[in-house]
């Protein structure tokens, strides 16, 4: 077995999964991905997906030069991608209108990141680690930060569900009916500075995209109501996480990788599958979805 | 419906058109024409609310225009182009209804009803499961207008809601705002290019001319003169020996 000793898979894969880091990592890597589940429809609705690139790079300076001054390197995440996220939302227009702006900034955001790392003193992996994620190596005191911060996340999301669907969707229309656009969009922003915080601990600066939009993505192929692509979302990013745990439990490898390809699968698989039918019922006007 | 008191409208600084002295009467289907840039979806947005008149009074049935007037339907101008693989067009026109409700409330049975009852009316039932990308521009438009409608307004502002539609789509929609507008003995307020299309179903027009807006009956509206002036281009107003009327370049 001259390959897996290659992949060094570790036969005591059960043993390592039963450990306590593993359970940190599992808790951790579960409450991440339904955080990032539930605003991942707002992102590709509001078309905020660069805007969501760009506030993990504007928090990659804040981690490193959190490290730089020996602070905690996740309050510098949160730090720096709430600042970012407050102005984004005041620029107001999507950021995607501002792709040169944002481009720019977040290019020399980037920059300065690299720029605190190399003064820092910290070893290579903790940079690697900013940029591609480790679950495993999430302390466990941060899974208290990580539950308060679903837990706003969930209960502000209840509170401006509808009104965020309809000022994501119908801008026009809902800032006529008085529903508060500009204000909303900077709270979304700062509820995505939240989870796009806590998404680079286990995927990295540079992964975002598969916790972030990945999973919702896959979701809309099957569905269009907001509720049911936000479950779908969730699940697909809780089931990326286990599984991608697992695997690299069997074999001694980080995560990251296997988390983001059983997303990249997910979607693949979604993709090319046949967009739902539906037919319409003509007795009553009502509708049955055919799958 | 609508009464205009020297009223001047202001974007971006500057006044686009001014001492605009008229009175829209109620129940009345009247376009809004002019040239480009000529603030016609300025004045859209003052009637909303959504920016004030530089000068001069406006009043909506009665009140001054405010953000979030229950009265009033707004079907905005590229409805199209908004994000439709992620919506279906039945959650789009619930949104009319419980989009400005905040926290977790169960949609009622009476509001899925009401929401059943409008897309009929629309004649959008049968295509209400899909999304909007699936759907024509006509049948996004028509259920545009079922959003607008199913709150009950009083007015309906439609922002060039014939644009980018085939001659079939732009007949069938303007039949709809007629029926609508008898049916529902609502005001109907609407911007457009070509008043060809209308001509048959239109009351009155606004039209913006010299910096100016001014309301008049169809029939005033509907001259040589008046219209050559306003869009700077030679325009004739014919009338065929059948009663039909249309105005076309000269």
């Amino acid at each position: 077995m001259q390959f897996l000793a290659d992949v060094q898979f570790q036969s005591n894969w059960l043993e390592i999964l039963s450990s306590p880091f593993m359970r940190t990592a599992f808790i951790a890597g579960v409450l991440v991905a339904v955080a990032a589940g539930l605003v991942g429809y707002f992102v590709i609705v509001r078309g905020s997906m660069f805007a969501s690139h760009a506030l993990a790079h504007i928090g990659f300076p804040g981690a490193t030069g959190a490290a730089l001054v020996g602070g905690s390197i996740f309050a510098g995440l949160v730090a720096f991608t709430v600042v970012g996220a407050v102005a984004i939302g005041l620029l107001g227009k999507r950021a995607s209108d501002r792709e040169i702006a944002t481009g720019t900034v977040l290019a020399f955001a980037t920059a300065l990141g690299v720029l605190f790392a190399s003064l820092a003193s910290e070893n290579t992996s903790t940079v690697t680690n900013i940029l591609f994620g480790n679950l495993l190596a999430i302390p466990s005191d941060q899974l208290v930060i990580f539950a308060v911060f679903l837990g706003v996340l969930a209960i502000a999301l209840l509170v401006i569900f509808r009104p965020l669907v309809f000022a994501s969707i119908d801008p026009a229309v809902a800032e006529a009916k008085g529903v508060p656009v500009k204000g909303l969009g900077i709270a979304f922003m700062v509820l995505l500075a939240l989870v796009v915080s806590m998404a680079v601990t286990v995927v990295g600066v540079l992964l975002i995209f598969a916790l972030l939009v990945t999973p919702a993505a896959a979701a809309l192929r099957f569905t269009a109501r907001p509720g049911w692509v936000i479950f779908w979302s969730a699940t697909i990013g809780v089931v990326s996480v286990a599984v991608g745990l697992v695997i690299a439990a069997m074999i001694n490898l980080p995560p990251s990788f296997f988390i983001v390809a059983v997303a990249f699968l997910v979607w693949v698989v979604a993709a090319a599958t046949r967009r739902e039918r539906r037919v319409a019922v003509p007795a009553g006007g009502h509708t049955a979805t055919i799958n | 419906m609508l009464d205009f008191d020297n009223v001047s409208a202001v974007r971006g600084g500057t006044t686009i058109w001014s001492e605009g002295t008229f009175h829209v009467p109620s129940g009345q289907m009247a376009g809004v024409i002019g040239p480009n840039g000529s603030g016609k979806t300025t004045l859209l947005m003052m009637i909303l609310g959504l920016c004030r008149p530089g000068s001069g009074t406006i009043t909506v049935m009665g009140q001054t225009p405010h953000r979030g007037d229950a009265r009033i339907g707004y079907v905005p101008q590229n409805y199209a182009s908004i994000a439709g693989d992620s919506i279906r067009a039945r959650d789009m026109v619930l949104l009319g209804l419980t989009g400005t409700n905040y926290g977790l409330r169960r949609t009622t049975k009476a509001q899925h009803e009401r929401v059943d009852q409008v897309l009929a009316e629309v004649g959008a039932a049968d295509f209400a499961a899909r999304r909007m990308s699936q759907l024509s521009g006509g049948q996004q438009q028509r259920v545009a207008i079922a959003q607008a409608l199913v709150s009950n307004p009083k007015l309906l502002l439609l922002d060039e809601p014939l644009a980018n539609l085939d001659v079939r789509n732009q007949q069938e929609i303007v039949a709809l705002l007629s029926r609508i507008n008898d049916e529902r003995d609502i005001g109907i307020l609407l911007v457009v290019h070509d008043l060809n299309p209308l001509l048959s179903v239109l009351d009155g027009a606004i039209y913006l001319l010299d910096g100016h807006a001014h309301y008049d009956s169809v029939n005033e509206v509907v001259s040589e003169e008046l219209l050559t002036h306003l869009y700077g281009t030679a325009i004739r107003v014919v009338r065929t020996p059948q009663g039909d009327l249309f105005t076309r370049s000269a």
